[in-house]
Order: C-alpha cells, then sequence, then structure tokens
C-alpha cells in the first residue's frame, strides 16, 4: 500500500500551514482595522495557494496568486483607501455571542460529516502528471467549453455592471 | 505523527468556512462581510481540490476555475454596491441599510 501515499507533503509542512491560515483567517475576522484585515486575507489566499499546490494543483495555485491575492484584493485594497472608513464600529456582545455560537455548531456539523465516511481511505493516488496546465486546459476546453463561454458572458455583465453601479449619478 | 490524508484537508476547510461564517454574521463592516464571503469561497475551494486529487479527477479543479471568475465578478459587484451605498448612507454598517424593514 505504500505505493499509493505519493503524497510528498510531511505532516510537519501541513499542521504549519493549517495553523497559519487559520490565524491569517481569524486575523481577517477579529482584526479591527480594515486595512488588516485586507492584508491579512491576502496572507490566507497565499497559504491556500500553498496548499493548493501540495495537492497537484499548480496551475490553480498559480490562479489563485494572480486573480485572488493580486487582483481582487487590490480592488479591496482600493475601495478602502477610497471611502476612507475611519470610524471603528462598536461591538456588540449580542451578537458576537450569537455568531461564536451558531459558527462553532456549524463547525462541529462539518467536521462530524467529514469525518463520518470510511470510503476515502485511500487518499492521494493521483500520479504526477496529474493538474498540470495540460490537463486543466484538456478537460476546460472539452468537457466545459459552455461553462466556460458563460462565465467569459458573466465577467464582461460584472464589469459593465460595476461601472453603472459606482459611476456618480446626475 | 499520521499521513496527511483528505480527513485533514477536509475539517482545515471546515474550519475556515466557520470562521469566514463568524465575520459574517457578527462583523458590521460591509466590506469585511465581502472579505468574508470570499474566505468562505476560498475554503470551498479548498475542499474541490482535494476531492479532485483523491478522485484521480480534474473536474474538481475546473470547477474551482470557475468559483474564481464567478469570486471575482462577486467582489466587483458588491464593492460597486458599497460604494454605491456609502455615497448616499456615509456608512458602511449594515444594520442602518433597512429601508425596506416592515
Amino acid at each position: 500500500m505504500s505505493n499509493l501515499q505519493i503524497m510528498s507533503l510531511s505532516p510537519l509542512i501541513f499542521y504549519l500551514l493549517a495553523a497559519l491560515l487559520v490565524l491569517a483567517a481569524l486575523m481577517v475576522v477579529f482584526q479591527r482595522n480594515v486595512v488588516h484585515s485586507a492584508m491579512a486575507l491576502v496572507a490566507a489566499l497565499f497559504l491556500t495557494a500553498i496548499l493548493f499546490f501540495t495537492l497537484h494543483a499548480p496551475m490553480v495555485g498559480v490562479l489563485q496568486v494572480l486573480v485572488y491575492a493580486g487582483a481582487i484584493m487590490v480592488l479591496f485594497l482600493f475601495v478602502i483607501m477610497f471611502l476612507n472608513p475611519s470610524a471603528l464600529e462598536e461591538r456588540r456582545t449580542v451578537w458576537w455571542g450569537c455568531g461564536a455560537v451558531a459558527a462553532m455548531l456549524l463547525a462541529a456539523a462539518l467536521i462530524a460529516v467529514t469525518s463520518a465516511g470510511n470510503a476515502l481511505e485511500n487518499f492521494m493516488i493521483a500520479g504526477e502528471p496529474f493538474g498540470s496546465p495540460e490537463m486543466l486546459a484538456q478537460s476546460l476546453f472539452t468537457d466545459f467549453v459552455l461553462p466556460f463561454e458563460i462565465a467569459s458572458v458573466l465577467l464582461l455583465v460584472a464589469i459593465v455592471g460595476a461601472v453603472v453601479l459606482a459611476k456618480r449619478e446626475g | 505523527m499520521a499521513a496527511i490524508s483528505l480527513h485533514h484537508y477536509l475539517v482545515l476547510s471546515a474550519i475556515v468556512f466557520s470562521i469566514g461564517v463568524i465575520g459574517v454574521l457578527i462583523r458590521r463592516n460591509l466590506i469585511v462581510n465581502l472579505m468574508s464571503i470570499e474566505l468562505m469561497l476560498n475554503a470551498v475551494n479548498l475542499t474541490f481540490i482535494a476531492f479532485s486529487h483523491t478522485l484521480d479527477s480534474m473536474a474538481g479543479q475546473v470547477m474551482v476555475f470557475f468559483v474564481m471568475a464567478v469570486a471575482a465578478a462577486e467582489a466587483v459587484i458588491g464593492l460597486a454596491i458599497i460604494i454605491a451605498v456609502f455615497r448616499h448612507r456615509q456608512s458602511l454598517d449594515p444594520q442602518e441599510m433597512q429601508l425596506l424593514k416592515w
């Protein structure tokens, strides 16, 4: 069974990445300064990209860094600077309690569900060429051509919609 | 330490998703809410990639590609709406946007 474990990732590195990712996610939510939240989100997206690389998905990892951590976060930071929301929000303990309890329940349920099945014992069966840009492009332009074109139309609609929405009236 | 399995990735993803839910529920700043939604989408992407690797199928990676495209569109439209709302109300507090509340 040892040849099924092609995973080159050592547990230590995974736990380090996971701890950093959870820490960055917590900082996104609990930082009171919006710019600090955005910076923590950049860190979280980078760490997720590294996790994608550990799962033999280099193309998606590169796209994650370019599109998410690059383009989308620049947009977020631009809007934060543009609006300059200086006032810090005051805390409401009722909401914090309710939100924390709800999220704990959700996390417990998700972890219970994902740990329930035992049909996925043979993990990491993927070979070396799996996840290469060629394979991604192959399935993108054969099995998923129509969704691909629809996604491009969606992006066009988003561009036009953003210009219309953010345009100054009058 | 045991070898890393699919469960590790799924549990990590569940934790990050729940943190995103906390952000949407308790923060009262529209930009932070939007960033928490991005965090949740990211956790789901991690699940897709982990399953794609386990099941040796490229469909998961293609789906992550589409999720990224939709997330980009969502962020653009969301931020445009935030700018439009801020012009009218001079505030980013979602609690103040209750014009339709009965």
